[in-house]
C-alpha cells in the first residue's frame, strides 16, 4: 500500500533504487551518456534549457537523462537547480539584429536584405521514417560555402523603416528588470513581465493557445514576419569597468509576428507586432508564444477581450508547466482525510433521505388504509 | 546561522540567507494582519508544486539548529510525502526530529492539526494549495484581492445559504472557511472541518504557505478565528459514530479503512502518534488485536 502506515521510509527507498534501474534499462544496451543527449538530441536540451530558464546545455542533457528523457521533469531538475544559483544581475539587450544567423526566414517578403537561410529544418523534410539511421553510419557532409558579409537586418526594422508597423516603445536603461522567479507575479503585469513568463511557459500551452488564436479565438491576422536562429553576445555591464564586458555567445531563436494594423482619425494604420524569444532552436515555441503575446495586447490595442489566449490572467497563471504538473501530480497524494469527511456527508444526507422517504411512505400507507 | 553549512553542500535549511530573510519578512507582516495573505517571492524547490513547497519554505525559514521538527500529511508520521519531507530537512539542516506532537518545536502538516493540544513555545507550518477562500466563487485574483479589501464576503455566504437550501447542510467537510479576528475571511487549507476549533485561541503560532501561490498568511497565538455559520445553521465539527479501533477515542478524527473486499472496514485514528500514546496508555480499540500490521503498526 501507497499510504504505508508504517514502512513508508523503506518504500519511498525501495522505489527509487527501482526507479534507477528503470533508468539504467536492459545492461546489455550501452548507457546513453549526456554527451550524446547533449550533441544528438539537441532539440530536447533547447527546450529543457528554454523552460527551465537557464542556459547550460550540459545541465540540460544530464537533466534529460536523470528524468529519462521526460522533458517537463528535466526542466523542473533544472528550475530546482536555477534557483540556487547567485545572481550577479542582469545583462545588456541581446541585438538579433547583430545575430550570427544560422537560420532566417520570412513570410512576408519573397526575398529580404541577407536572404532567406533554411539553416537546418524539418520543414520541408517528408515524414517518412528512415530506416537507415537504425544502422547508423555518418551522414554526408553538409554544403558549404564562404561566409556572407552581407548584413541581415530585422524584417520588422525594414518595415518600420518606413514606419508600416508600430514602434516599439523605446527602452530606458535605468528601468529596473523585473525578474518573476525573484518577485512574485502581480497582476496586470507588463509586457515586459508576460515575456518572461511566456519565455519560460509550457511550449505545448503556448502552441495551442497560438493555434486557438489562428482559429478564432481572439484572431489577430499574423504573418510570420521573421523567424531567426543564431548566435548573439550577452554582455553584462561593469560597475568597475564602466563598459560592457562580454560573457559569451548563446544560441537563440526569435519570432517577430506581423499582425493586424490598427490606426485612427488621427494616426496612419501601422500593423503590430508579436514576440518569441527562446533559447537554441525552438520554433514551434517561439511562434506560439508571438500568437500569445501579440493577442494578450489586446487590451492595450483597444480590441475586445474575449478569448483565452487574450485574458491575461488565465495565461499568465497557468503558462507554467513545472508549476501545472506540481499540482495536477499532487493528486497522487494521499487525500483520504478530506476524502473521509466527504465521504461522512454523503453518508449522512444519504439516511436523512432515507428517513425522510421511509415517514412519508409511513404517511402513504396510513392515508390508504 | 550564516556558517552553519550541512554536508550537502547548501545553506542551512536549504535556501539561502537572503530567500529566508525575504520569507521571513512576509512572515512578519502575515502576523501583524491576520488572514491576510501576503505575496512572498516563492522559490522554486526540489519538490515539485502541490507537493508542499510553501510549507517547506516557511519552515526553511524559522528553523534554527536547536529545533525539533514533525512533519506530519494526514494526521501520520509515515506518509509518503511526510518521509520525504522530513528526510529533506534531516539532510539539509541536519534538524533533530520526532513523532511526538508534544516534543516538536516546529511541526509541518498538510490537511490535519494534531489531536493534542499545541503549546506556545510551538509552531504549526501548514501546507496550502489554494490560499484563497474565494477562489471557487470567482477565478480571479485580481478580483479576489478586491473583495478581500473591501471585506465583501456576500459571495461566500450565499455560497454556504444554497448549500443550505440544496442539501440541508453547509457542504462543506474540508478547507471550512473561517473568519480571523472578524476581519479577513482565511482558507485554512484543506484540513477537515473537523480541525477548525482547534485553530481558535491555539497557544501556537500557526503559519500558512503556498508555494505555487506564492502567499503566506498566519495566525498570532490567541488569535479568534470563527468557522462561517448561520444562527440557525450553526457550525458543526465532523462527527464519527465510532470510536477508534486501536485505542477507543472517541474524540479524534478517524480514518476509514477498508479491511477486505466484503464490506469489511474499521476506523482508526488519523493522527498516528497521539493513537499510538494513548495505546502506550493502556487505551485499547475492539479490535486492536486484530488489526492487519500495516494499520496498527509494528508491536512496539
Amino acid at each position: 500500500m501507497y499510504v504505508a502506515v508504517k514502512g513508508g521510509e523503506r518504500a519511498i527507498d525501495n522505489a527509487h533504487r527501482l526507479l534507477a534501474h528503470h533508468r539504467r534499462g536492459d545492461p546489455a544496451v550501452p548507457e546513453v551518456a549526456p554527451a550524446q543527449i547533449r550533441e544528438q538530441l539537441t532539440l530536447s536540451v533547447d527546450r529543457v534549457m528554454t523552460e527551465g530558464s537557464l542556459y547550460d546545455r550540459d545541465l540540460a542533457a544530464l537533466a534529460i537523462k536523470q528524468a529519462r528523457g521526460d522533458l517537463v521533469e528535466a526542466a523542473f531538475l533544472v528550475r530546482a537547480f536555477r534557483t540556487t544559483l547567485p545572481r550577479f544581475g542582469a545583462t545588456e539587450p541581446i541585438d538579433t539584429g547583430a545575430m550570427q544567423v544560422a537560420r532566417r526566414v520570412s513570410a512576408t517578403f519573397k526575398d529580404i536584405p541577407g536572404g532567406q537561410v533554411l539553416g537546418p529544418t524539418f520543414d520541408y523534410t517528408h515524414r517518412l521514417i528512415d530506416f537507415l539511421l537504425e544502422a547508423g553510419g555518418e551522414p554526408p557532409e553538409p554544403a558549404r560555402a564562404a561566409a556572407d558579409e552581407t548584413a541581415m537586418p530585422r524584417v520588422t526594422d525594414l518595415l518600420g523603416a518606413d514606419d508600416l508597423i508600430e514602434r516599439n516603445p523605446p527602452g530606458d536603461p535605468d528601468a529596473p528588470v523585473p525578474d518573476l522567479t525573484r518577485e512574485p507575479l502581480d497582476l496586470p503585469a507588463g509586457r515586459d513581465l508576460r515575456l518572461q513568463n511566456l519565455a519560460r511557459g509550457d511550449e505545448g500551452f503556448l502552441l495551442a493557445l497560438g493555434y486557438s488564436t489562428q482559429r478564432g479565438f481572439g484572431r489577430s491576422h499574423p504573418f510570420a514576419g521573421e523567424i531567426r536562429l543564431g548566435e548573439v553576445e550577452v554582455e553584462l555591464f561593469s560597475e568597475d569597468l564602466g563598459f560592457a564586458v562580454p560573457l559569451g555567445d548563446i544560441t537563440v531563436t526569435e519570432c517577430q509576428m506581423v499582425n493586424q494594423f490598427k490606426g485612427s482619425a488621427t494616426e496612419p494604420p501601422r500593423l503590430t507586432r508579436g514576440y518569441g524569444l527562446a533559447f537554441g532552436h525552438c520554433e514551434r515555441k517561439t511562434m506560439g508564444m508571438a500568437l500569445v503575446d501579440r493577442a494578450l495586447r489586446a487590451e492595450e490595442l483597444g480590441e475586445e477581450v474575449k478569448a483565452p489566449a487574450q485574458d491575461e490572467e488565465f495565461v499568465l497563471m497557468h503558462s507554467d508547466n513545472v508549476q501545472a504538473t506540481g499540482f495536477v501530480e499532487h493528486l497522487k497524494l494521499p487525500h483520504y482525510v478530506d476524502f473521509q469527511a466527504e465521504l461522512g456527508l454523503i453518508r449522512q444526507m444519504r439516511r436523512e433521505i432515507a428517513e425522510r422517504q421511509a415517514a412519508a411512505d409511513v404517511v402513504l400507507k396510513e392515508a390508504a388504509e | 546561522m550564516t556558517s552553519h553549512a550541512t554536508a550537502s553542500g547548501y545553506n542551512f535549511a536549504y535556501l539561502d540567507e537572503q530567500t529566508k530573510r525575504m520569507i521571513r519578512r512576509a512572515i512578519l507582516k502575515a502576523i501583524a494582519i491576520p488572514g491576510y495573505q501576503v505575496p512572498f517571492a516563492s522559490r522554486e524547490m526540489p519538490m515539485p508544486y502541490g507537493w508542499g513547497t510553501g510549507g517547506v519554505q516557511v519552515t526553511a525559514a524559522i528553523l534554527g539548529p536547536d529545533d525539533r521538527l514533525k512533519v506530519i500529511d494526514q494526521g501520520a508520521d509515515d506518509t509518503t510525502n511526510a518521509v520525504s519531507i522530513r528526510k529533506f530537512f534531516e539532510k539539509t539542516a541536519g534538524v533533530a526530529t520526532t513523532t511526538h506532537t508534544a516534543e516538536a518545536t516546529v511541526i509541518q502538516t498538510r490537511h490535519r492539526i494534531p489531536e493534542k493540544t499545541l503549546s506556545a513555545d510551538q509552531v504549526l507550518v501548514y501546507q496550502v494549495p489554494i490560499p484563497e477562500p474565494l477562489r471557487f466563487l470567482e477565478p480571479r485574483e485580481t478580483e479576489t484581492r478586491v473583495m478581500h479589501a473591501l471585506e465583501d464576503y456576500g459571495l461566500m455566504h450565499v455560497k454556504l445559504y444554497e448549500d443550505i437550501a440544496k442539501h440541508g447542510h453547509i457542504a462543506t467537510t474540508y478547507a471550512y472557511p473561517v473568519k480571523v479576528e472578524d476581519r479577513y475571511v482565511m482558507d485554512p487549507s484543506p484540513t477537515p472541518k473537523f480541525d477548525n476549533p482547534k485553530m481558535n485561541d491555539c497557544a501556537a503560532l500557526q503559519l500558512f504557505g503556498a508555494g505555487r501561490e506564492k502567499r503566506i498568511y498566519a495566525l498570532p497565538p490567541h488569535t479568534k478565528v470563527v468557522s462561517l455559520d448561520f444562527e440557525d445553521h450553526p457550525f458543526e465539527p465532523t462527527k464519527f459514530d465510532h470510536a477508534c479501533g486501536l485505542c477507543g477515542a472517541t474524540h479524534t478524527y478517524l480514518d476509514e479503512v477498508i479491511t477486505d473486499d466484503a464490506g469489511g472496514r474499521m476506523f482508526v485514528c488519523s493522527d498516528t502518534d497521539h493513537c499510538e500514546e494513548r495505546r502506550a496508555d493502556g487505551h485499547r480499540g475492539a479490535l486492536l488485536g486484530e488489526a492487519p500490521a500495516a494499520i496498527a503498526g509494528a508491536a512496539e
